[in-house]
């Protein structure tokens, strides 16, 4: 195969000339973000004066600033985000593995109605719904109530990311049908076979739906902005708009010390998980 | 009975087993089981609130009252939205430039460097891991102010600039080229649709390439006349998903301009717009009509897409559709 694949490629001076390209692509891609790391740690006078990669001087006070710059210490919102993020990932597995189970393994009356529909919802922005679902939601009290996450929660427990559906259903697909057929025979209902032939089996789909809830929700915005109202409940993404508002010299350092700090979980995920990451997107965007 | 059952079912299985009657209403019992909580969100979350919106954006609606004190309006909406509302069509045309420009790059870029990284070669994760990384910190504010940084006046692009002796421009203050700072955010997230394309690419039967090896095709040639057609259901898949998400951008531009959509409404995405309208000047109704017209041109633009695909799709019969 990778015989067969070198005498497909352009012959001579091509790996070379490959690699420093490569390589010039790797520096562009990276730079804002080591710009960005170098930066937290600069002071505001050099962030003015020196805009090169390293700091002449360490500066770590940037960060202690940053996250004691509000009201509401930067530690809460990171802990919001947390919250919202990993409740998310509950949600969206466990509801999206039933709702799959349905679509893609079980026959019951109006299932290709169904399955119809829930590809129609893929397709559906969410700033089509939220002004309803704002107004909704605060009727119930929930937008700046007790519960203020309610509005970012409910939804995913009710496997409203017609995504992860889409994505466990093809997962689903592939896991062969012999196995139900022979734990029907044995018996088994089809709770039963959910149980212990599509939920074991369907493992792999479901941490590739836990690791992109996670970075989605995490990373995620417009949703968090229009229904969290108060600041003591405001995730990362959220209160990172707040340095925004008060750009003045000196907030440029603590803003790219929590900005850099809001990335960090994503990053941490990425690392670990980057093999599967992208087969994950392989799988899904293939096959769609 | 069983009659029936033959005919409706005639390939199942020749073992018999008992209760099939009982085992299918059992499976349709748990069919809508397992699908309760969808159906639930469904309901509640999808199609209930699309009523309500699309009730909405025939009213004059503030949410400082309640649903049914709503005023009906009739087409008012949509009659200001496409006759008087300047800032509407202005937010239309920044968003199709914004989907225009950023969505070719961004293929292009992708695709490219996709080419660049199939070859069997040391590092090649790593490379891929590394393109991809952007893409994964996405929308994130955190990414967009990193970004808008590095295009102020005295950001990271102009000191780079001024390497070559070029003299700056404060990008993202100026109306002429705050958007195009943007569009160059969405092309440097390029990681995505890189991934896919790779995966694509190696499913392009290598005998393809050796066959016109021997006839004597360039590069190009093979390119043009091998990678491009077995690609194209790839470069399809991507090309709407990357339309519909440049349609939706709105983080970068919230953040940018502080959540005015300026300077100047340069950079006034649809989605931007309506969040103003919506969640700043409370015109709910309003807002509801330009939701309502902006699934619509979503709906209208992916038909399209699909329409068109007929005549530049390949897709080749032994392989997966």
């Amino acid at each position: 195969m990778s015989s067969a694949a070198d005498r497909a490629a352009p012959p001579a001076r091509g790996p070379l000339l490959r690699l420093l390209a490569l390589l010039i692509i790797v520096a562009v891609v990276l730079y804002p973000l080591i710009w960005m790391i170098g930066t937290s740690v600069k002071s505001p006078q050099e962030i003015v004066s020196n805009i090169g990669l390293i700091p002449e001087k360490f500066t770590p006070g940037n960060f202690a600033e940053g996250w004691t710059k509000f009201d509401v210490s930067f530690g809460r919102f990171f802990l919001n985000s947390a919250l919202v993020s990993l409740l998310t990932v509950l949600g969206n597995t466990i509801s999206c593995l039933l709702a799959a189970y349905a679509l893609g393994r079980l026959r019951f009356r109006l299932r290709g109605v169904w399955f119809a529909v829930m590809i129609g919802t893929l397709l559906l922005p969410g700033h089509v719904l939220i002004i309803p679902q704002y107004i909704l939601f605060r009727s119930l009290g929930w937008v700046g109530g007790d519960w203020p996450y309610l509005p970012l929660l409910v939804p995913a427990f009710l496997a409203t990311e017609a995504f992860f559906v889409f994505l466990i259903v093809q997962f689903m697909r592939g896991i062969p049908r012999e196995l139900d057929e022979a734990a029907v025979i044995d018996g088994a209902s089809p709770y039963g076979i959910f149980r212990h032939v599509i939920l074991p089996l369907s493992r792999p789909a479901l941490v590739t739906t836990a690791i992109f809830s996670f970075i989605w929700t995490w990373n995620d915005f417009f949703r968090q902005l229009v229904f969290l109202s108060e600041l003591k409940d405001y995730t990362a993404p959220v209160a990172l708009t707040l340095f925004i508002d008060s750009t003045s010299e000196s907030a440029v350092g603590p803003m790219f010390a929590m900005s850099l700090l809001s990335l960090i979980p994503v990053f941490l995920f990425f690392v670990a998980f980057q093999r599967l990451l992208v087969e994950g997107i392989n799988t899904s965007g293939l096959k769609g | 009975m069983t009659a029936s059952t033959l005919t409706r079912d005639p390939a199942a299985p020749a073992v018999h087993r008992p209760g099939r009657r009982v085992r299918r209403r059992r499976e349709n019992v748990a069919g809508y089981v397992f699908l309760s909580p969808w159906l639930l969100g469904l309901l509640g979350i999808t199609a209930i609130p699309m009523l309500i919106s699309l009730y909405l954006s025939f009213t004059d609606y503030s949410p400082l009252i309640s649903l049914g004190d709503a005023s009906w309006v009739g087409l008012d909406n949509y009659r200001r939205m496409f006759t008087a509302d300047q800032s509407y069509w202005h937010a239309v045309t920044v968003t199709i430039t914004f989907a225009l420009v950023a969505v070719p790059l961004k293929l292009a870029a992708a695709l490219g460097v996709a080419l660049l990284l199939n070859r069997t070669m040391r590092g090649i994760s790593v490379f891929r891991g590394l393109f991809y990384l952007p893409s994964l910190l996405g929308g994130s504010v955190a990414l967009a102010i990193v970004w808008v940084s590095m295009f102020n006046r005295e950001g990271a692009f102009n000191s780079f600039l001024a390497l070559f002796g070029i003299e700056g421009l404060p990008w993202v203050n100026d109306p002429d080229w705050a958007l195009y700072t943007l569009i160059l955010l969405a092309v440097w997230q390029f990681g995505a649709p890189m991934v896919i394309f790779l995966a694509g690419l190696k499913q392009v039967p290598v005998e393809l390439y050796e066959a016109a090896s021997v006839d004597g095709a360039s590069a190009w040639r093979k390119f043009v006349h091998i990678t491009l057609p077995m690609l194209s259901p790839v470069i399809f898949f991507n090309l709407v998903l990357e339309t519909i998400n440049g349609f939706q951008g709105f983080t970068s531009a919230f953040v940018l301009s502080n959540g005015t959509g300026g300077p100047v409404d340069s950079t006034l995405m649809y989605t931007l717009n309506l969040y103003i309208k919506g969640f700043v000047e409370l015109d709910m109704g309003y807002a509801s009509a330009m939701a309502w017209v902006f699934l619509l041109v979503i709906g209208a633009i992916t038909v399209l897409l699909f329409s068109t695909g007929r005549f530049w799709v390949h897709y080749s019969d032994n392989e997966e559709r």
